[in-house]
């Protein structure tokens, strides 16, 4: 089990996490024209990577934030967690 | 029975507690301290089972976690469980045990024949030898194999014991109480850190408690029993005995199981059985210790041939001797210490060393005891069939190739020291890449992976020694670094006999024209021919050899074979050990019982329970209650002796005559608050949201990006900034996480808080032609008319004294109403409901019958939005703004979602009007089509229409557009049913919603 710092609450257990998919995502705008390819990525394409992710993961269990973490998908290795205001460097 | 084997002035069991057990039907006797093992042997029963594959008589080879052979069918207390080490488990008043793995019995077993024709059961066998004929499988082969293998007999029964989880955070866990255990807690503890310290057996101390050595003038159990005794007394420390850490899981959470009440005749009263300890710690100190080695030698699985620490081990602990007559084979000077065990306690043992002269305090000590030893000696055979009776010896040359002249030696058992293997399963299971010290002929951890330490012999260490001046300076130095104190401890004076190099020989050669079975894994009967078949037929990785040949893979994750196993494999190949590798270590390190990993999580406690404040009014009036999710809903309320159906229709026909009322606190709510709230809903939902006024409700659909629809409901504004959302039963939390994912990650220029309230109102919904004439009489203050309360109008009002919110909102298809309170006065409001409801006949209805409404009226619930359907499949498409963009509205223009004949909801009747269709049944064309037919569609939803008196269902159907007035069949091969039907409209009852309106 993960032992996920929030960055709002502190180390947590992974119990108290759901998963949300890739953080590097961005949401097309709303009302602005988009290729069905571009769509399509937004929608369903990911990248299974080996290695550094940056991922989204929602507190669920205790302040409900979506945050965004950085973790090494072969080694569960946490690198860094930030607010989600906060920009991937 | 006498327990003949038993000393009479040695052992640490309490004598003065006689305790009679049953094996296999016979009684015998032992001591509170014993083990079924010790207990057997003290008995003289060393045959205990066959093995899995040739059903050779087993007896034992160890004295703990290690044990391959001694596996047993326990009862206790009116319960059974298989797979019980006899080694493990302690002996109390009445237990019962059975072998397994032997059929009809453990003297006379029909397997045994497998031993006869193993010619025909070599590596491999299962794959090659069941191949062919096809049809012997299932006639011959199986069932006889079925019968015949196995570890023992899961219960049917359910299990009334009670296991428990404990999640707890420590500085420092620490895995084994022997020496490097006890250093490291005892340093860390007295500096003030939280420790927790582990040991699976019952007595703490590990080998101190079989050492002849000497810390600080003690011995080592009496210096053992003192820092036990110190530790027990200090608050910050938690010390557990029978707890085995068997896991090490990311980010350095252990998973440790303690077995409470397993050496108990019976669970006391208010306590568990298991209990289940998820640690999570700053430092892991692996202090696990190292299991001896076995050497290979012929018919070496003969019961009485065992490790000669167990012997010791046996002698020392539990004053028993594993046979009168010991022989020692050894290729190091740890059989010197069993020998001398014995010679002290009046046995006279031989010893055979493997080595041509070696010079050592132990190797000295043995000569002037005067025992018997033969240098440069091996065991090439043990003889006797179901207990040792002799061995043959012989000399070996200095190549150890050549075999000298086969003498045979009466014996009456084997004690074996092949030298020791470090016990490095945890460290490998963090991730540790483990590297190979040549001197000792084993793997040891590498550099950490996680935060973990060795220590001790599973390091590699084996001198008392450095393993205590290590262990204390680790538990100081990571104490110190967590708890910033800085106690030093005075490190004692150790006295300990000096062992010298052992050799590395690990085989014995067969002699000439013998052809003697030699194992290397003995739960799973692998021997050294069945390792060279796998590599003569190509079999190269260690994972496939394991694969193939079974190697290890028995309950005892192959302790005592993994390394002999990789000794031979880089013999016959010709590489170095290293070069060869080991498998994977996984977890458990130790069988665990499925009851300690479920936990208390069993039955109606898998899942919370959740209940409506108007539960208890709800079975006082005789609910038949469903689970919804997770809630307790009523499926209709029982009058007299009628059923499902009979109750459900009255109530249903109830709401269509008169007025009912349900409960419909289960509803999903979520406050929305802000002055971007508006905003929010419009992205949100599918239809347009800025315009709606104060006191209005209306109905929204919100999609995913994918252009699925996910949820439905009414969102009342409130006020201006503040609306009250209801989302499904089902999707309440989902929806509420979606919002929060829009608003915190996409949109946070959005200013609206959202917070569920699901819990904060009870909710009754009151559906018929006369409710308003109820709701007059429930609001006597305010304006209920269809004027003062239009259709989707919002109010608040006094419910007799209670604050109250009113929506004009329905979901069965006739004119209706929803009342929310506060939780607390949820029951007050039923009461009175129901009351004030009895002059217009109201009847409570559950949710069968709110189904029967919804789906009548054609409204889609949850069977059409199944995470499948897009909103024209559920003649939702009226809700789609073309003005606006919103959530998945760019998904709903690909190919599959615009195409003619897309999918879309439809009514369905059968043509006699009487036969009701069952739900998931599938619409096909033509009845008798050839398989398989071609289908349009399927039924999401039945009834019995109340309004018609015959079925409806509910149908999602290709082209449904087109398909009104069709006739078609509907099938369902799970219930046998062809039936034929028409398709009319989805909108049953009222199709032009003059109603609600009304
Ligand atoms: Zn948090």
């Amino acid at each position: 089990m993960l032992h996920i710092k929030c960055p709002h609450c502190g180390m947590r257990s992974q119990n108290e996490f759901s998963y949300g998919g890739d953080a590097s995502v961005k949401r097309p705008e709303l009302g602005k024209e988009v290729t069905d390819q571009e769509w399509d990525d937004f929608v369903y394409n990911r990248k299974s990577l080996r290695g550094k992710h940056w991922e989204l993961w929602q507190h669920l269990s205790g302040c409900r934030q979506w945050i965004k973490i950085e973790r090494d998908t072969a080694t569960h290795e946490i690198f860094n967690t930030l607010k989600a205001n906060e920009e991937i460097s | 029975m006498t327990q003949s084997f038993r000393l009479e002035n040695i052992g640490m069991i309490n004598r003065n507690k006689k305790l009679s057990f049953k094996f296999n039907g016979k009684v015998y006797y032992g001591y509170e301290g014993d083990t079924l093992a010790s207990a057997l042997i003290a008995n003289g029963v060393h045959l205990i089972g066959r093995s899995f594959k040739y059903h050779r008589p087993r007896g034992f080879f160890g004295a703990g976690v290690d044990e391959p052979y001694a596996i047993v069918q326990l009862y206790r207390n009116g319960e059974t469980e298989p797979n019980i080490k006899a080694t493990e488990q302690e002996l109390f008043e009445g237990l019962e045990a059975k072998s397994v793995n032997c059929w009809p019995s453990v003297n006379f077993d029909v397997g045994a024949i497998n031993n006869f024709l193993r010619i025909f059961l070599p590596a491999g066998f299962y794959y090659k030898t069941f191949m062919w004929p096809k049809s012997f499988w299932y006639k011959i082969y199986e069932p006889f194999i079925r019968k015949a293998a196995g570890l023992g007999v899961a219960s049917i029964k359910h299990d009334k014991e009670r296991y428990e989880h404990k999640y707890e955070y420590c500085d420092l866990l620490i895995t084994g109480s022997g020496p490097s255990g006890l250093a490291s807690a005892y340093a860390a503890a007295k500096n003030g850190a939280k420790v927790i310290l582990a040991e699976d057996k019952s007595r703490f101390g590990g080998t101190l408690l079989t050492s002849e050595v000497n810390i600080g003038n003690q011995s080592g159990k009496e210096w053992a029993e003192s820092v036990i005794s110190e530790l027990k007394e200090m608050p910050n420390v938690t010390i557990k005995n029978r707890s085995q850490v068997f896991g090490y899981y990311d980010h350095n959470m252990l998973v440790m199981s303690e077995r409470i009440s397993d050496h108990l005749p019976q669970t006391k009263k208010f306590h568990p059985k298991q209990r289940l300890w998820y640690i999570r710690a700053k430092e892991v100190l692996i202090s696990s210790g190292s299991i001896e080695r076995p050497i290979v030698f012929g018919n070496n699985d003969t019961p009485g041939v065992m490790l000669s620490s167990a012997a010791k081990e046996y002698l020392k602990i539990y004053g028993v001797l594993v046979g009168k007559n010991p022989l020692i084979f050894t290729n190091n000077d740890s059989g010197y210490e069993t020998a001398i065990e014995f010679q002290k306690n009046g046995i006279n043992p031989i010893i055979l060393d493997t080595r041509k002269d070696p010079k050592s305090e132990l190797v000295d000590e043995a000569k002037n005891l005067g025992i018997n030893i033969k240098f440069s000696y091996v065991v090439v055979a043990a003889q006797g069939y179901k207990k040792v009776k002799s061995a043959d010896i012989a000399k070996i040359s200095e190549d150890k190739e050549q075999l000298g002249t086969v003498e045979s030696v009466k014996c009456d058992c084997i004690c074996v020291s092949g030298f020791w293997t470090p016990t490095i399963h945890l460290a490998s299971q963090s991730g540790n890449k483990t590297k190979f010290k040549e001197d000792i002929d084993a793997f040891v951890p590498g550099t950490s992976k996680q935060n973990e330490t060795t220590l001790g012999a599973a390091n590699g260490t084996y001198t008392l020694e450095e393993t205590l001046k290590s262990s204390f300076e680790t538990g100081h130095k990571l104490s110190k670094e967590i708890t910033k104190n800085d106690n030093k401890i005075s490190f004692p004076n150790v006295i300990e006999k000096k062992s010298t190099v052992h050799d590395k020989f690990w085989c014995v050669p067969l002699p000439k024209g013998k052809n003697y079975k030699r194992f290397l894994d003995f739960q799973n009967d692998v021997a050294v021919s069945d390792i060279e078949i796998a590599l003569k037929e190509g079999y190269r990785s260690i994972e496939h050899v394991k694969r193939y040949t079974t190697l290890g893979m028995a309950t005892d994750q192959g302790k005592t074979s993994n390394l002999n196993g990789l000794q031979l494999v880089s013999k016959i190949e010709n590489k170095v050990v290293p070069a060869v590798g080991h498998t994977t270590f996984r977890p458990p390190y130790t069988p665990v019982s499925i009851g300690a990993i479920v936990g208390r999580e069993v039955g109606k406690h898998s899942k919370p329970t959740r209940k409506s404040p108007m539960h208890s009014w709800h079975e006082k009036n005789n609910a038949v209650f469903v689970d919804a999710g997770v809630w307790l809903r009523p499926r209709y309320y029982k009058q007299g002796d009628e059923n499902l159906f009979e109750g459900s229709k009255r109530e249903a026909k109830n709401v269509r005559t008169n007025v009912g009322v349900c409960d419909v606190t289960t509803l999903g709510k979520i406050d929305i608050k802000g002055p971007d709230a508006a905003e929010l809903l419009n992205r949100v939902y599918t239809n347009a949201w800025l315009k709606l006024p104060v006191g209005k409700a209306r109905y929204g659909v919100m999609l995913r990006e994918d252009g699925i629809v996910m949820d439905d409901g009414t969102t009342t504004r409130i006020s201006e900034n503040h609306y009250h959302m209801t989302t499904t039963t089902a999707q309440a939390a989902n929806v509420l996480s979606h919002l929060e994912y829009y608003l915190q990650l996409v949109w946070p220029e959005l200013n609206v808080n959202v917070v569920s309230t699901t819990e904060q109102w009870a909710g009754a919904a009151i559906a018929g032609p006369k409710s308003r004439n109820l709701l007059q009489k429930l609001f006597p203050k305010s304006d209920v008319s269809n004027e003062g309360l239009p259709f989707m109008g919002y109010m608040e009002g006094d419910l007799f004294g209670v604050k109250a919110r009113i929506f004009r909102i329905s979901f069965s298809g006739e004119l209706a109403y929803e009342i929310n309170v506060e939780s607390d006065n949820g029951n007050f409001m039923w009461e009175k409901i129901i009351e004030v409801g009895q002059e217009f006949k109201i009847q409570p209805y559950g949710t069968e019958a709110l189904s029967t409404l919804r789906i009548e009226m054609g409204h889609v619930a949850g069977s059409e939005l199944d995470g499948r359907t897009i909103p024209y499949d559920n003649s939702l498409e009226g809700l789609l703004s073309k003005k606006k963009d919103f959530i998945g509205k760019r998904s709903l223009t690909r190919k599959a979602f615009i195409s003619e004949d897309r999918q879309k909801i439809v009514g369905v009747i059968p043509l006699d009007k009487k036969t009701s269709i069952p739900e998931g049944s599938h619409l096909v064309k033509d009845s008798s089509a050839p398989l398989p037919n071609p289908k349009l569609g399927y039924i999401s939803a039945s009834c019995w229409s109340v309004e018609h008196d015959n079925p409806f269902s509910l149908a999602i159907v290709k082209d449904g557009k087109n398909m009104i007035g069709k006739k078609l069949f509907v099938m369902s091969p799970l219930k046998n049913k062809v039936i034929p039907v028409e398709i009319v409209s989805s909108h049953y009852v009222d199709p032009k919603g003059e109603r609600v309106r009304s």
